[in-house]
């Protein structure tokens, strides 16, 4: 499979290691359809290929938007990339959130950190079919209140009244006012019924299962519950056998997955 | 006028006492009000009570001379506040500043300490639902701790 | 079946060579018998057989005029269905970004001569992984569709073969163009061969040729039995996929763990290991770039590394990363076992692990909590 070329149109810093890349198909074509919670395999020409999750709307696909950690050679040369600048994508790749499916429940996106990108396309199908779905609640923490991504969209999300968002940070810093703690303690007092609801995770594993448990306590079975999970990807298309997690490659049955069906392996190591 | 001990009995924290304990409480218990910007107790101060929050945000902090207040954890509706009133010296580690107008319950830690020591079933059941809320708060306290959004090295 | 004289088989590699197969075979190279384009007769290994064992390989030689008297080589087929390295393509940076040049030259046409049946099970496996899922791996289809192959059934097992537990051999009975088997006679030394194919017959056709004798087949039948019956190893494969799930944190594996040294030749040799990495490369002006597929193996330390750390940092859970892949998620994942019971990864490893003993201890400790030990076998036989 050859990368296709793209144009960047955008890069901005978001955070001070985080930097949102917009890119369009530079043969002037209508750019790739995708769903939510899936990921593009992108490749800096001579420098090498990465897997990044598309963070944009997948009802304006025209333009694909991937936000990311500067943190390697790829990502780092990535940084450093210009508008008209040219960058391949392969993909879309990998299962998506079941936006589809959980129509009628209520819906609790529980992101930590750079988790939130990954959900963000899920937020953005939500919130543009949101008659289909009951409460909807955004819970998100993250390290400091520097690392909060996406700060204008949350305090557009905040103002809605379809939509509930509560922010945490593990730590204070400057004149922060809002919540400090990590984030599971969100997940006790948030809105939503346990017993119609489905919860959307995205973030470090130690975040996830713990948020699992939270879940758990407030009375959600493991079947309501998803996962996006993340190894070592070099094919992105299940022949090179680095992303195994069990018998799952998780570039085709994953990155998301429904929890239960992973419950078995998540809590043993090294795996 | 709203009656305490219905209210008392509506909390998840009173959940499973005796009917002649969960009286006892009421008698030590108190409403209360705290506006925005006002502190409910001061790191030194003697704990004498501690607070069912039934509306608002407090923030716990800790004073830094270098950095100014910390906040190190939120609570809000439903959460207890307070614990040092059970455990010698009877002290208050943080600060507890209210962020949003709050409402809540005010228990006469004094005065349930001496009926705890009368009557030690009350006691254990007191001590378990704090035992269990410290658990909680230690777990998330730990999870903190690990900056698991750091990129680590 | 069809009867053939040695020289016959001589007739068989010129004629395929004079339809442009490049024909590859057993062969001497550096005391180790492998896998390399033979020209004639004189290039496979006559009078050669191979001592096997854990961790260690000979070769000896004698008159015999036999010519596959030894049973598996350090080289898998794989080797030419699926080179270590590949270039998957070169591109130019351009002016409207860059162009690229998927690879066009043509890969040869092979001849596979002496595939035993627990590799001819290992290339069904590879095509199921490459070729059947929801994305096929161009190159090795364009290798494997034009590939003629002619099994060398065995007569006798190799010191570290398992193959009749495996259901994989000692015998192919289909998947093939031709099938042939030695039969090891001093006073006529000849070969027994079924057709597979129509190209099979073909080229059949087209050498000296006769009809095999019953008795022939009725003795070939024979060393076919008593193959299975000197086989030294086996593996119980009833409910191992659950076997392995089920032990998954069993003290074993932190046991096998100390021996291994995460060498990776298990992988290297394995038949069926089909684990690759992709390199991407660029001269030094920049403008040039490609994209190379290497062998990998999952023994590496950085094979699982994601940003922070590996994911799998210790021997030990690489060790089973491995095995209970080959012996449960491959089933999962492709619907067979992975192991095709060609002992390769027995001989070959250098502190001589066996896996067939590691499954073995892993089935009598079933379950069991590190701190009880089963009780003796004794007079009470299990009863308390």
């Amino acid at each position: 499979m050859l990368p296709h070329p793209y144009l960047i149109q955008r890069v901005h810093q978001e955070t001070s290691d985080t930097f949102t890349l917009e890119i369009v198909p530079a043969d002037g074509s209508d750019g790739l359809t995708f769903m939510p919670g899936q990921f593009n395999m992108l490749y800096v020409f001579g420098v090498g290929e990465v897997p990044i999750s598309i963070s944009g709307d997948p009802g304006h696909p025209h333009t694909i938007v991937h936000t990311t950690r500067a943190v390697g050679t790829v990502t780092k040369a990535m940084r450093q990339m210009r508008k008209g600048d040219v960058i391949g994508i392969r993909g879309p790749f990998g299962t998506q959130w079941p936006v589809d499916k959980i129509t009628g429940s209520d819906v609790v996106i529980t992101a930590g950190g750079i988790g939130l990108a990954p959900l963000r396309p899920a937020i953005y199908q939500i919130l543009n079919h949101r008659e289909r779905y009951g409460k909807v609640v955004l819970l998100y923490g993250t390290r400091s209140p520097g690392d909060i991504l996406f700060r204008r969209e949350l305090e557009i999300w905040r103002s809605r009244f379809d939509l509930e968002v509560y922010i945490t940070v593990d730590r204070a810093v400057g004149d922060w006012k809002g919540n400090v703690g990590v984030i599971t303690t969100l997940i006790p007092r948030a809105p939503f019924d346990p017993h119609k609801a489905v919860a959307l995770i995205c973030g470090p594993e130690i975040m996830m299962r713990y948020s699992v448990k939270e879940f758990q306590k407030r009375g959600m079975s493991y079947d309501s519950m998803y996962v996006s999970m993340e190894r070592n990807m070099k094919c992105a298309i299940g022949f090179c056998g680095h992303c195994q997690y069990g018998h799952r490659f998780i570039c085709k049955d994953g990155p998301v997955f429904r929890y239960d069906v992973i419950d078995d392996l998540f809590t043993k190591r090294e795996v | 006028m709203e009656n305490l001990e219905s209210l008392l009995e509506q909390h998840p924290f009173v959940k499973g006492l005796r009917k002649e304990h969960v009286r006892l409480l009421s008698g030590c218990t108190a409403n209360a009000r705290f506006d925005e910007g006002k502190f409910i107790f001061r790191e030194n101060q003697v704990a004498e009570h501690f607070y069912i929050l039934r509306e608002g945000k407090v923030a716990l902090e800790i004073y830094a001379p270098d950095r100014g207040p910390i906040v190190i954890d939120t609570l809000g509706a439903d959460d207890i506040l307070g614990w040092s009133w059970l455990i010698p010296p009877y002290h208050w580690k943080f600060d507890a500043r209210v962020i949003e107008g709050t409402r809540a319950l005010v228990l006469d830690g004094k005065c349930l300490r001496k009926k705890c020591e009368d009557d030690h079933d009350l006691g254990y059941e007191l001590l378990k639902r704090f035992a269990s809320i410290v658990e909680q708060r230690l777990e998330a306290t730990r999870i903190q701790l690990l900056d698991i959004y750091g990129i680590t090295s | 079946m069809y009867s053939l004289e040695e020289h016959a088989i001589g007739q068989m590699i010129s004629s395929l060579k004079r339809q442009d197969y490049t024909v590859i075979g057993p062969t001497v190279q550096h005391g180790v018998i492998v896998y390399d384009e033979i020209h004639s007769l004189k290039d496979l290994p006559a009078g050669y057989t191979d001592d096997q064992k854990p961790g260690h390989y000979r070769l000896s030689h004698s008159d015999k005029p036999f010519k596959f008297q030894f049973n598996s080589s350090p080289h898998a087929w794989k080797k030419f269905l699926r080179p270590s390295v590949t270039r998957l393509w070169h591109a130019e940076l351009g002016t409207a970004g860059f162009e690229f040049a998927e690879e066009k030259k043509e890969p040869p046409r092979f001849a596979f001569l002496g595939v035993r049946p627990c590799d001819l099970q290992a290339i069904r496996i590879l095509d199921n992984v490459l070729l059947n899922g929801n994305f096929t791996e161009e190159g090795y289809k364009a290798r494997r569709e034009k590939l003629f192959i002619i099994v060398v059934n065995c007569t006798e097992p190799g010191g570290t073969c398992f193959c009749s537990s495996m259901g994989t051999g000692p015998r192919a009975v289909k998947d093939f163009d031709l099938a042939i088997t030695e039969i090891p006679d001093i006073k006529h030394h000849r070969f027994m061969v079924e057709i597979g194919s129509e190209q099979g017959e073909t080229l059949i056709r087209g050498i000296q040729h006769g009809k095999a004798l019953p008795a022939d087949v009725e003795k070939v039948d024979k060393l076919f039995g008593s193959a299975v019956r000197k086989m030294g190893r086996s593996v119980k494969t009833g409910g191992i996929a659950e076997l392995l799930k089920k032990n998954f944190e069993h003290r074993r594996w932190e046991e096998v763990g100390n021996r291994c040294l995460s060498c990776t030749n298990c992988t290297m040799v394995c038949p069926t290991c089909f684990c690759t990495t992709i390199e991407d490369t660029t001269d030094l002006s920049g403008k040039s770039a490609e994209r190379w597929r290497k062998w990998d193996s999952c023994f590496t330390l950085d094979f699982s590394y994601i940003h922070g750390g590996s994911v799998r940092s210790s021997v030990m859970a690489r060790y089973r990363q491995w095995l209970v892949h080959k012996f449960s998620a491959w089933k999962d994942q492709f619907g067979t076992l992975g192991c095709v019971g060609c002992g390769r990864c027995i001989t070959w490893c250098p502190v001589g692990i066996d896996i067939t003993e590691e499954l073995r201890y892993l089935r009598e400790e079933d379950h069991e909590t590190p701190s009880i030990k089963k009780p003796a076998k004794g007079k009470n036989n299990g009863k308390s």
